[in-house]
């Protein structure tokens, strides 16, 4: 690490944030049409998680195939909310029980389940949107870390789970919406989430709170805790013996990736309209794997361009020739793999960076600030 | 695939499937299928066919398909595909509608619900189209829907379904539960005699919402009838010996299963490997998920003697539907095969070109107005009316499942079965 | 609930419970073996390893058909050389892949996961442009579909006794190539200390391949026989991944005995649940009491040595 390392920003640092600022809030705004930017919009709330598992996977070690649990649980959570607020007496007149909303109607519930009940309140909601999935995150770390299980039995076991919420929300959907999820949302405390305009400041929260997140994510890798994780990932028993907390650490790192990914899993629902157990599953939470890994597991900005290109290489395959887009998307978790290791931050950093800084007669920084230069996490 | 058909290539170049569909479209019309109206673009100017902004030029118009072509789901929505793309080079061998050509843009779901509810806003937003045939599952329709109604399009859904909707921008060509289940419940109590029931599903909302409607009417409509036992198992789920250990326990009369996708070939095949031969009727084989398609993948030695409950089969017997099963075979090959969904999918761009003709425009909220009481008389299933619920009139048949992958129709109800999306006294 | 049936019927229902969690605990080690020698030997996740064995379904199916067409005398007997084909097919595309790409990832098991999760998709899509979206039926002989009656009440299928007869065999087979054959010695070796295996002269890049390569084929043998209760399609695979991977993670990775233990309690467990409980609530408590063990024991039922 270089001497800057103290300071939350390096230069480097401020270009790359200030560039992503500027795609974000400037660039897609002006040059995508209202229907394109609500899609990238949706691409940015999958940024949330890559960011999460950066931290969690390049920088900790921890990889986590559930993450789309968090993502899930965090939508649901919103998704909730907003339900009821849809589901007025007036809206569900047609119902044998008005005032519930229309899936429970139709498993014959004839009352809103107790725990549906603080789901009422928006401010006791966007608690839950983080506490929930935080919550569940600490108790699975608590679990694992503190008995060392990692690498491949973490991965698969929140894997697992995964695949446990899936078939529960599926199984109970009188109170989840089962299989079609919890669909046709359509105000937030009264303000019209389907609108052209309520899309785009949408857009722009979502925007906005990635940046923060990028920010806390920013602080952590700078942080005498950042370090830690590294060390920890490349030899984590020499840490121990150094008397840290292992397992703490990675109970707090899981637990913010956790929450990040929850906060994204709102801004689905909000942005989407709807939420539904296709997002919660094992596929999803590998895509999200892929997506951090495209942008460069190490590299934080490059989570949010690598959720960006996938995405929208996945929207424009499957336009052009959806018989074929599942070859691209697998050539691609291959390539990623075998040639570009560190995705596309490492791409940039080892073949665009030096040409960028040769173009501007400038000699390239004596020690880079870039953990592309380092070598993969295992 | 944003595959626009241009009809200046239908025409001169004659791709090898146009031409093929082109005949079919010919078989069609020498079978009278549906009788082609000559009608001239230069009839209905394009402006005042079209006063909403749609994709409609002065000699064509664009609708959408959305289906799953990749994923889980497309085993299921692939003959949903070849029905509407039928259906559409059928029409425009006739010469359109009002003139016009249709050309398609094709989305794929990629049986992911988000994927859906996107696709159909591209469609709807950005390319104008001025109807969709799509969806299958429930969880898509359910996902589009907010989509359709906010940006008023028009979709032609083919699956038969739970039912408890009825949505101003949606078609729905398949039966609503009642109209699949009750006509076949009173039928095996009548001639079969069965009492007991064992109510069996893959665990999400279509097959909970029919079997509470089958339960409803088996507890409170058939004589001294009562349901024994009811299960669920996930999607997707490929172990049934605990559970078919369980219906010899409790011995029914009629196993009413609603198994769906790969669950339904691991269900059959492993009752048949259990012994239960249900040629011999005890207990009786009652489904209404396994349709021709599905018995390609269970095998028909694997359900030979089981019986379904369908509006359509591909066996029917009259001169509609073996033009159409020719027709399909024609420009799809010889070794297809058409279920009750495929059927009902065939009836979309066809329920719609009369809605349009009706309306004289293309104009979502005329077509919408235009479609109730809409009739085809020569379907492929008989005759259809749409009714002012927006489901269709249609028939109720029984089908007794054949080595050879076919059903044998051993009823029908004698009337159209009405429509009734909203139950009274099965909620 | 037991109530209203005699002694009798009990008795006989119990037993056929008995021969239907027996009957899930042979697939289970089906589905598990190939990967318990892949994941517990080579440390490599196989994420494809349900699409190793849709491809032997994929054989089975072409067999059938070359059969039925060609040799429709002795149909009765494809089901064997189908198992052949299939294991070849399997475990060649198997030998391949480990050249092309997992050597390269010995050194980053989790990588390995994402690579062969990119390998699953790839081929997923080719199995769908090559034999369609839609499933194909695998015609079975007659003789193995159907039931042996033991008694009035208890019948037991012969596709399930044949599965527990392939388990048994295809585990006798590995555990004598795995502890009594040389080339079984050697991949212990190298899975107990790659270095130090390399440095006494045994081929390791040769003997992982081979390794990668049987593990596959297995996979599709597992693959062709679940063509008798299940379904071939082209997303079949994505069923089973699941329920494999936390079959021989619960068993202890390097344990082949611990695989099929825990082949054994997972499917008794979900066995008897499935008949006592809803299908969905038996798989979902069967998840979480296997999780909830995990947690409590991360390395397994058995173990060789404790894992870092």
């Amino acid at each position: 690490m270089e001497s800057s390392s103290n300071r939350l920003f390096s230069a480097r640092d401020l270009i790359g944030f200030a560039v992503l600022i500027a795609i974000i809030f400037v660039v897609l705004p002006i040059a995508l049409d209202g229907f394109r930017l609500n899609l990238f919009g949706k691409y940015l709330t999958y940024a949330f998680v890559a960011v999460g598992l950066v931290l969690c996977w390049g920088m900790g070690g921890i990889l986590s195939l559930g993450q789309g649990v968090f993502f899930g649980l965090g939508g649901y959570c919103m998704a909730m909310f907003l339900k009821l607020e849809a589901s007025t007496p007036e809206n569900t007149s047609i119902q044998s029980t008005p005032g519930i909303p229309d899936f429970m109607d139709w498993n014959q519930l004839t009352a809103l389940p107790a725990w549906w009940e603080p789901f009422n309140s928006l401010f006791i909601t966007l608690i839950a949107v983080i506490l929930v999935p935080v919550v569940f995150a600490f108790i699975i770390g608590v679990a694992m870390f503190r008995r060392r299980v990692g690498g491949v039995y973490f991965a698969i076991i929140t894997q697992a789970f995964a695949a446990i919420l899936t078939i529960l929300i599926i199984g109970q959907q009188g109170f989840t919406g089962g299989v079609n999820g919890i669909t046709d949302l359509r105000t937030l405390k009264g303000w019209d989430i389907r609108s052209e305009e309520a899309k785009e400041i949408l857009y722009f929260v979502n925007g906005g709170l990635l940046i923060v997140c990028l920010v806390i994510a920013q602080y952590v890798r700078k942080s005498k805790l950042g370090r830690l994780l590294i060390a920890m990932r490349d030899q984590e028993d020499r840490v121990r013996f150094s008397g840290y907390d292992v397992a703490s650490f990675k109970i707090f790192i899981f637990c913010l990736g956790a929450a990040f990914a929850a906060v994204g899993g709102a801004m689905f629902t909000l942005q989407v309209g709807f939420m539904s157990p296709t997002l919660v599953g094992i596929v999803p939470s590998i895509e999200m794997v892929i997506f951090c890994a495209v942008g460069g597991r190490l590299s934080i900005l490059g989570a949010v361009y690598g959720a960006l290109l996938v995405n929208w290489a996945k929207t424009s395959l499957s336009e052009s020739f959806p018989e074929l887009w599942l070859l691209g998307l697998g050539g691609l978790f291959i390539a990623v793999v075998m040639v570009f290791p560190n995705g596309l931050a490492g791409v940039y950093a080892e073949h665009v960076e030096p040409r960028l800084m040769a173009l501007l007669g400038k000699s390239k920084a004596a020690a880079p600030d870039s953990a592309a230069n380092e070598t993969p996490a295992e | 695939m944003t595959d626009r058909k241009s009809p200046k290539t239908t025409i001169r170049q004659m791709p090898e499937p146009s031409r093929r569909a082109f005949m079919a479209g010919s078989a069609a019309m020498t079978a009278a299928l549906f009788a082609p109206k000559t009608l001239f673009a230069a009839d209905y100017p394009t402006e005042a066919v079209n006063t909403t902004g749609l994709a409609v030029t002065d000699d064509t118009v664009t609708i959408g398909i959305l289906h799953s072509v990749t994923g889980t789901m497309a085993i299921s929505e692939t003959g949903s595909v070849q029905a509407e793309k039928l259906a559409i080079e059928q029409i425009n061998a006739q010469g359109g509608i009002l003139g016009r050509k249709i050309e398609y843009i094709q989305e794929d779901g990629a049986s992911d619900w988000p994927t859906f509810a996107e696709k159909s806003r591209k469609l709807l937003v950005n390319d104008k189209v001025a109807s969709v045939m799509g969806c299958w599952t429930s969880a898509s329709r359910k996902a589009v829907l907010p989509v359709f109604e906010q940006f008023n399009g028009m979709l032609y859904y083919p699956t038969f379904y739970e039912g408890l909707e009825q949505s101003p921008n949606v078609i729905y060509t398949g039966q609503e539960a009642t109209q699949q289940i009750i006509a076949g419940l009173d039928w095996v109590s009548e001639t079969k005699g069965a009492k007991t029931f064992y109510l069996l599903g893959s665990d999400y909302i279509w097959p909970r919402t029919s079997n509470k409607i089958a339960r409803k009417h088996i507890e409170n409509f058939l004589d001294g009838a009562k349901v024994v036992g009811e299960d669920y198992y996930p999607l997707g789920h490929t172990q049934f010996n605990s559970v078919i250990n369980k219906i010899r326990l409790r011995k029914p009369d009629v196993i009413y299963a609603i198994v769906v996708g790969g669950s339904n070939v691991a269900f059959y095949k492993q009752l048949k490997a259990a012994g239960i031969d249900m040629t011999k009727e005890a207990p009786l084989v009652l489904t209404i998920s396994v349709t021709e398609d599905e018995i390609r993948g269970i095998g028909g030695e694997n359900i030979d003697g089981a019986y379904a409950c369908m509006k359509y089969f591909q066996s029917l017997d009259s001169p509609n539907n073996i033009a159409f099963v020719q027709a399909f075979k024609d420009m799809y090959g010889e070794d297809m095969v058409i279920g009750d969904v495929t059927q009902a999918a065939y009836l979309g761009p066809w329920l719609w070109k009369a809605a349009v003709e009706k309306a004289g425009s293309f104009d979502v909220d005329k077509v919408r107005e235009a479609q109730i009481g809409v009739e085809l008389t020569n379907a492929p299933e008989g005759y259809v009316k749409v009714h002012e619920n927006h489901h269709l009139w249609s028939k109720t048949r029984v089908g007794l499942a054949k080595a050879d992958g076919q059903y044998e129709v051993v009823f029908e109800t004698a009337d159209l079965v009405e429509p009734d999306p909203f139950p009274e006294g099965y909620q | 609930m037991f109530s209203d049936y005699t002694m009798n019927e009990l008795g006989a229902i119990f037993a056929m419970q008995g021969f239907a969690g027996l009957i899930l605990f042979s697939v289970f080690v089906l589905m598990a073996l190939g990967l318990a020698i892949i994941f517990g030997q080579m440390g490599v996740i196989n994420m494809a390893h349900g699409e190793f064995m849709i491809l032997g379904a994929y054989v089975t199916y072409l067999t059938s058909n070359l059969f039925a067409d060609y040799l429709p005398s002795v149909f009765g007997l494809y089901f064997f050389v189908a198992m052949i084909l299939a294991f070849i097919a399997s475990g060649a595309l198997g030998l391949f892949v480990e050249w092309v790409m997992i050597r390269h990832l010995y050194k980053r098991p989790l990588d390995t996961l994402l690579a062969t999760w990119g390998l699953s998709l790839i081929l997923q899509q080719v199995y769908r442009s090559v034999f369609g979206a839609r499933e194909v039926g695998v015609s079975i002989p007659d003789w193995m579909m159907g039931s042996l009656p033991m008694t009035d009440m208890i019948e037991v299928p012969i596709n399930g006794i044949f599965v527990m007869v392939l388990a048994t065999g295809i585990s006798l087979a590995v555990y004598f190539m795995m502890y009594r054959s040389s080339w079984g010695l050697q991949v212990r070796a190298i899975s107990q200390n790659r270095m130090m295996a390399d440095a006494v002269g045994i081929n390791t890049a040769w003997t992982d391949r081979l390794t990668f390569g049987i593990g596959c084929g297995v996979a599709g043998v597992a693959g062709s026989a679940f063509t008798m209760i299940g379904s071939t399609g082209p997303t079949a695979g994505q069923l089973y991944i699941v329920d494999t991977f936390l079959v021989v993670v619960f068993g202890g990775a390097a344990s082949l005995l611990g695989t099929i233990a825990s082949a054994f309690s997972i499917s008794q467990a979900q066995s008897i649940m499935e008949f006592f409980l809803s299908g969905s609530m038996a798989k979902v408590l069967t998840l979480l009491t296997v999780v909830g063990i995990l947690m409590i024991r991360p390395q397994g039922l058995f173990t060789l040595k404790l894992r870092k």
